[in-house]
């Protein structure tokens, strides 16, 4: 058995995912430690070719690509069965995957096909006696729990999203790309991909590096234009509490918390959001978290690093100002 | 057409959680409640069934004390559950779950599709329906905000899904494996007859033999993943450091210091 880690390395219209780079830096720390090699898994459409090079340059050693119009669309069968395949042939120790969507589905999918166990949302990982070890939230962050697969290859991880750094790409590393064919042909395959319609705004929640929220302060739909303003002026993305979204002034896809996205930013600005128990399950782990609300004794201010007691109408939009003119 | 739910028990989310010395898990005096995401299972369950007829079962592997997740959603309106249990099933993991499972839908043969929660609130793997679907060999269709169309007939579904980038639109042939997520409707209530009928209903147990499951594929035997240690996260200590100016300007102006100085814009 080989100390190698496969990484899946996940994109959209050629797009990479943020998660899969951070997976690959995870997989290239842990193969230098246990003296192992990381492969780089691009199945994707006509075009993904240019993921290769990039996969390397992160920390990949080698490159496993297939470019095929049945792995254009994310589809878990048409991935799986490549996958397994690949990782039949190779043995490797252990294969990462970013924690979203598509790697939640992924992971254990390719768990039953390798009759193997697969460790989900790790938020650290770490090569212990010969153990690797995954630390995963559970109850919704209240507790933690330390997680092996002690007997089974290969062990399969998916990674939280920004849980791990995203390594400084290398450009002059280099290695092996390697070409591979799809194992399920169209007809093999049981769904079809009839349309996309992408979210508006353009940033994912996921995997932005600053988050503004508003919450039930913002009072109504137009309340969140100001919000909407600073998150725009930050480049991030507009997050939202369960309180507003319920009230249907912003559609479920922005909710951050338990009963929506766990979010973990750079920065977090949450606005007229008190903080419920369930809001900070979704967001705690930000690393610089900043609340604006009107009442000083909101819970939020016992999580916040940064704290404007006040109107988010008035405080939102000097906010806006002060970085439109600190930023240019 | 015959729909089948899987669920879950789980504390209640406002439950404090804590962990003693020997790692046991406790929530405390929270009551134990159907997996909050298992209810939107069962609603587009109860939905589709008074759209296009037949019946809904709601299945459970859990220990046979641990019955109100199956109670509740019989509650909101399910023809049928079942409870899967055997104590070999102790310490199984989505792989070993996701095979007492699927054995269990094979066994109830007709069905044509099957529904799940997103995750379960307390070891949130999101894993089971992807393993179960994977299982049984059908289309995996997970995050999905709208069935915007099914066809029992015709045997296809055709559903919206999220993805980190939008809405994917999938068709699929049934039986197919559907993973429900927050949006895709509103979960009723429990009405004061559904109580009743839900408290009155026989919960048949189903064994593993019942199911023709090996004992050697449940339970820590089944499973690859092993959890010898549960803590709890450290708390961070202190109080946001409230900003205070004269003007609303100037304390905006100096918490953008203070982010800039964090090196977070």
């Amino acid at each position: 058995m080989s100390n190698d880690i496969f990484v899946w390395v996940e994109q959209f219209k050629g797009q990479p995912a943020a998660a899969s780079w951070e997976a690959v830096g995870t997989a290239r720390h842990l193969a230098d430690t246990m003296g192992g090699h990381v492969t780089a898994c691009v199945f994707g459409g006509q075009g993904v070719e240019a993921l290769a090079q990039e996969a390397i340059s992160y920390g990949a050693d080698a490159v496993l690509l297939a470019e095929d119009a049945t792995l254009a669309d994310f589809r878990v069968e048409p991935q799986v069965a490549l996958l397994a395949k690949a990782v039949r042939e190779a043995g490797p120790t252990a294969v990462l995957i970013g924690a979203t969507f598509r790697g939640r589905e992924l992971g254990p999918a390719l768990a039953v096909e390798l009759d193997t166990g697969c460790i989900a949302d790790c938020t650290a990982l770490e090569f212990e006696d010969g153990q690797l070890v995954a630390t995963r939230p559970i109850y919704a962050g209240k507790l933690l729990s330390k997680c092996t697969i002690p007997e089974r290859r290969p062990r399969i991880f998916t990674t939280r999203v920004r849980a791990f750094p995203k390594p400084e790409p290398d450009s002059a590393r280099s290695g092996e790309v390697v070409r591979v064919e799809p194992v399920l042909a169209e007809g093999d395959i049981l769904s079809q991909v009839a349309g996309f319609q992408e979210t508006e705004g353009g940033v994912s929640l996921a995997d932005a590096s600053i988050i503004v929220s508003g919450g039930r302060g913002v009072g109504g739909p137009e309340g969140f234009e100001p919000v909407r303003e600073l998150a725009k002026t930050l480049g991030g993305a507009l997050g939202a509490s369960r309180a507003a979204v319920d009230a249907g002034w912003i559609p479920y896809e922005h909710q951050v918390g338990q009963t929506g996205k766990t979010v973990s930013p750079d920065l977090y600005v949450a606005a007229g959001i008190s903080g419920a128990i369930q809001h900070q399950a979704g967001m705690r782990t930000s690393k610089v978290i900043v609340a604006i609300n009107k009442d000083p004794e909101a819970p939020i201010f016992k999580l916040a690093h940064y704290g404007i007691v006040g109107d988010l109408f008035k405080v939102v939009p000097a906010l806006t100002a002060a970085l439109k003119e600190k930023l240019g | 057409m015959h729909i089948v739910v899987c669920t879950k028990q789980t504390p209640d989310s406002e439950a404090k959680m804590s962990v003693d010395e020997a790692g046991n898990v406790s929530w405390g005096e929270s009551p134990l409640i159907i997996n909050p995401w298992d209810e939107y299972a069962v609603e587009e369950a109860l939905l589709l069934r008074d759209k296009h007829g037949g019946a809904v079962t709601v299945i459970s592997m859990g220990p046979e004390e641990a019955l109100e997740a199956l109670k509740h959603a019989v509650a909101m309106g399910c023809d049928e559950a079942i409870c899967i249990w055997d104590d070999a099933c102790a310490d199984s993991d989505t792989l070993a779950t996701s095979y007492v499972l699927a054995k269990t839908i094979e066994k109830l043969g007709d069905v044509d599709l099957l529904l799940f929660g997103k995750s379960a609130i307390d070891a949130e793997t999101w894993q089971t329906g992807s393993a179960v679907a994977h299982r049984l060999g059908v289309p995996s269709l997970m995050y999905v905000i709208k069935i915007a169309e099914l066809d029992p007939d015709g045997k296809t579904i055709t559903v919206e899904r999220l993805l980190e980038e939008g809405r994917q639109v999938v068709s699929a042939s049934l039986p197919a494996v559907v993973g429900t997520t927050k949006g895709i409707n509103e979960p009723r209530y429990t009405s004061f007859m559904g109580i009743r009928k839900a408290a009155r209903m026989e919960y048949p147990l189903w064994t593993l033999a019942d199911v023709g499951a090996e004992a050697d594929k449940v339970g820590a035997a089944g499973s690859g993943v092993r959890w010898p240690q549960v803590f709890a996260p450290p708390v961070r200590e202190g109080e946001a450091e409230i900003i205070e100016a004269e003007t609303v300007e100037e304390a905006a102006s100096v918490l953008v210091e203070k982010l800039l100085a964090e090196k977070v814009i």
